[in-house]
């Protein structure tokens, strides 16, 4: 069992969680993972560490409320626990000879790009942050990136915040200006990191994607994170998570993650339909 | 009744054993039920007398558990069910289990004495019987054994760490176990279906070898978590490595990564970890087609193809490359996933799995196969026939043609000896790894196994790290 000591509310979608987890924060590095079941009969979800504190003893998670589980996850309050949580899993991110780093976080994929942002400023590598979301309200971690960023620019597909337009488009102007990055980091929906590797491929700057498919031990047991990459089967848990996005096959990627659309959606209408029979009563 | 005969009870002479009940076959196809229901007290006592308490026990040296199978089985004969029970726990810590999975045709019972005319002793039945009747009356036993104060840790909580770590509680070592899921029992958890192994019987030999004193850590991903280095520094004297065989082999064709392929270590874990026949009761789920395709021709092969039966797929291959004479599988499965109503594609490979545009699987290319000359297994070859191309219309494919030791321990243990296949590279006869103190075995060293072979491993390493710790500390 696995206590929440801090929860916050990011945006109305996006919940953050400190659990007390020792024996994941002492190894945990940027990049990597854990999996997590909230309770007896749930299933097991991946979910990339955001933070870790190993004085403390402890890991932070962020997560959006899009499925069943992330919802059940999300009404656990400080104080109440989680019944499994097992990691550092995959492997940490490795950066070497970067001078100046893009880093690129869509919606919640921001979350992930943040520990990546933050161990790169660390490393004293000048760092651009780029993060998108749909509109104002759905910002997060906006302090926290400034924080380890030279400069952030925050974009919204509606322009609600004043800069209206998608991560890519940020990127290719930073680019066209003369920024010269020799490693971009694009962490956030499938179809964003497919843009943003297709955008930078050109221009032979090194990109480095987050891949977080369907998995179930996360220890490369079960093969069902199987991603191509280059041409071979490679098992996101152990391999991964992070790929050169120039060799991933997104569009399969695409297509394996909706392999379970309309069984996700029925456990998500069975839950709220519960939730709302408790409100109704 | 029992004349008494020269001190032996008369045997009862039938040649074949005493069958044992089991729920219809065209029931058993759409529930997760177990298949075989056990035999009755009356059962059990007549089968028992079919021994003949012969003088050279083949059988006890074809055990690799060594289970002093004619004293319990007289026990049985007697009416003595607990002691005979005892008298299995002897060298045997997960008798249920055995009683159940063991290939018995190619161990004990492939030697018995009674096999030579007629049917060998059923004593993987008797073994069962005497297993359950203790439980249905007592629970688990316990033991308590005079304390060492000296910490030994476990990888794996799979029939080789369970046995090893038992057998080393009992010797009076503080004994952890590190097991990287949320649940112990490693495959006899996520690979075994209900139906042939209940996982609450499972849970049941778990509890145990919980209550010898030894602790079970569940969530710790030994080469992640926790590295065998680390565990030393802790203080952990002695270490044995049961890790199992935990990457699934896929066949390198075109289609492999369509939705609607799974290795069987993925459809299984779903269905049996994660319960994924109870969805939407449970929040896992699997997905079977009207048509389904199992590649490979082992145990595991057998136990998806009557899965994906149970889950409601209509028709069910087998698609095997050679006859079913060298199928690996114990016949015993064939027989009932015949009876289950799956069909058997032989002598036939798949080439490629063909997708629909948004990328689910719509078919399988298979080629026939014809058997050529024997290869280094000592089986025939199977040779491809030109021409003969044919489409066998399935939406999931399973890919059941066996595992590989998982790699995570290998990768972040300096100076741990491995194959190039994988396998760590350890003493048969004492689990000795190229690390002092390190021991291994079952599926991690010899690749995908049985689990008694498994259990066999673990006894001899508990036994070898019990002379290392009295030598060296």
């Amino acid at each position: 069992m696995f206590k929440i000591l801090e929860k916050r509310v990011l945006n109305p979608d996006v919940k953050l969680m400190v659990v007390e987890a020792p024996v994941v924060a002492k190894k945990a590095e940027p990049g990597q993972f854990i999996i997590l079941r909230v309770n007896e009969g749930g299933e097991r979800i991946p979910l990339t560490i955001a933070d870790y504190d190993r004085n403390t003893g402890t890991v932070t998670i962020i997560f959006q409320e899009v499925g069943k589980t992330t919802r059940l996850l999300g009404t656990l309050n400080e104080g109440d626990f989680i019944l499994d949580f097992v990691g550092p899993l995959g492997l940490p991110s490795h950066f070497e000879n970067v001078k100046k780093a893009a880093v690129i976080g869509g919606g919640l994929g921001t979350a992930i790009a943040y520990p990546q942002a933050k161990k790169l400023s660390s490393m004293g590598v000048e760092v651009d942050a780029i993060t998108g979301f749909r509109n104002r309200d759905l910002v997060i971690l906006e302090e926290e990136m400034k924080k380890v960023s030279n400069r952030l620019f925050i974009t919204t597909d509606d322009g609600s915040n004043g800069n209206k337009g998608f991560v890519t488009d940020v990127l290719k102007k930073l680019i066209e200006e003369g920024n010269k990055y020799n490693l971009v980091i694009a962490i956030g929906p499938l179809v964003m990191m497919k843009a943003v590797s297709g955008l930078t491929r050109p221009y032979g700057i090194k990109t480095i994607v987050s891949m977080n498919p369907v998995m179930i031990d996360g220890t490369g047991m079960c093969g069902g994170c199987r991603v191509t990459v280059g041409g071979e089967t490679k098992f996101a848990c152990v391999d991964g998570p992070d790929f050169d996005g120039h060799l991933v096959d997104f569009d399969e990627a695409i297509r394996r993650q909706a392999m379970y659309k309309a069984e996700e959606r029925q456990s998500l209408e069975r839950h709220e339909c519960r939730l709302g029979g408790i409100g109704n009563a | 009744m029992n004349a008494d005969w020269g001190g032996l009870v008369m045997p009862n002479m039938s040649p074949k054993k005493v069958e044992m009940p089991e729920q219809d076959p065209n029931v058993r196809n759409k529930n997760f039920r177990e298949v075989a229901l056990g035999y009755t007290e009356e059962m059990a006592v007549e089968e028992a007398k079919r021994c003949l308490n012969c003088k050279a026990r083949p059988c006890v040296a074809g055990c690799p558990v060594n289970v002093k199978i004619p004293e319990f089985i007289t026990l049985i004969a007697e009416g003595r069910f607990e002691e005979a029970y005892l008298k299995i726990k002897e060298t045997n810590n997960l008798p249920a289990i055995c009683g159940r999975v063991c290939p018995q045709e190619t161990q004990c019972e492939r030697v018995c004495v009674r096999g030579k005319k007629g049917e060998p002793v059923a004593i993987g039945r008797l073994e069962r019987f005497a297993a359950d009747w203790y439980m249905a009356r007592h629970g688990s036993e316990t033991l308590d054994a005079q304390k060492k104060n000296k910490k030994v840790a476990v990888i794996g909580s799979g029939p080789a760490g369970l046995t090893c770590a038992a057998d080393l509680a009992k010797m009076g070592y503080s004994v952890t176990i590190f097991e990287a899921f949320h649940t112990p029992g490693g495959v006899l958890m996520y690979g075994i279906p209900e139906f042939r192994l209940p996982k609450d019987l499972v849970q049941r030999e778990i509890d145990t070898v919980r209550k010898l004193g030894v602790e079970i850590k569940t969530n710790m991903v030994v080469g992640k978590s926790i590295t065998i280095d680390e565990l030393k520094e802790e203080g952990y004297e002695a270490i044995f490595i049961g890790s199992g065989a935990g990457l699934p082999n896929f066949m390198g064709i075109p289609g492999e990564n369509l939705n609607g392929v799974y290795s069987a270590n993925e459809f299984l874990t779903r269905i049996n970890l994660m319960k994924a026949y109870l969805y939407p009761e449970v929040d896992t789920p699997v997905k079977v087609g009207r048509n389904v395709a199992v590649v490979g021709g082992g145990n595991v092969a057998m136990d998806a193809a009557r899965s994906a039966k149970r889950l409601g797929a209509e028709n069910v291959y087998i698609v095997y490359r050679r006859s079913e004479a060298e199928m690996p599988a114990r016949l015993e499965e064939i027989h009932h996933a015949r009876e289950e109503g799956i069909i058997f594609k032989t002598l036939a490979n798949p080439v490629r799995i063909l997708g629909t545009d948004d990328g689910w699987v719509k078919g399988m290319e298979c080629i026939e196969m014809e058997l050529g000359e024997p290869d280094a297994s000592g089986r025939r070859r199977p040779v491809p026939k030109k021409g003969s191309e044919h489409v066998i219309d399935v939406q999931t494919v399973i890919i059941a043609i066996g595992q590989s030791p998982n790699p995570l321990i290998k990768a972040t243990t300096a100076g741990l000896e491995t194959h190039k296949w994988g396998g760590i590279i350890a003493d048969e006869e004492t689990g000795a790894t190229s690390i002092p103190g390190v021991y291994a075995g079952g599926d991690a060293v010899t690749g995908a196994a049985t689990v008694i072979l498994a259990m066999g491993a673990g006894k001899k390493a508990a036994i070898a790290i019990d002379e290392y710790l009295r030598e060296n500390t």
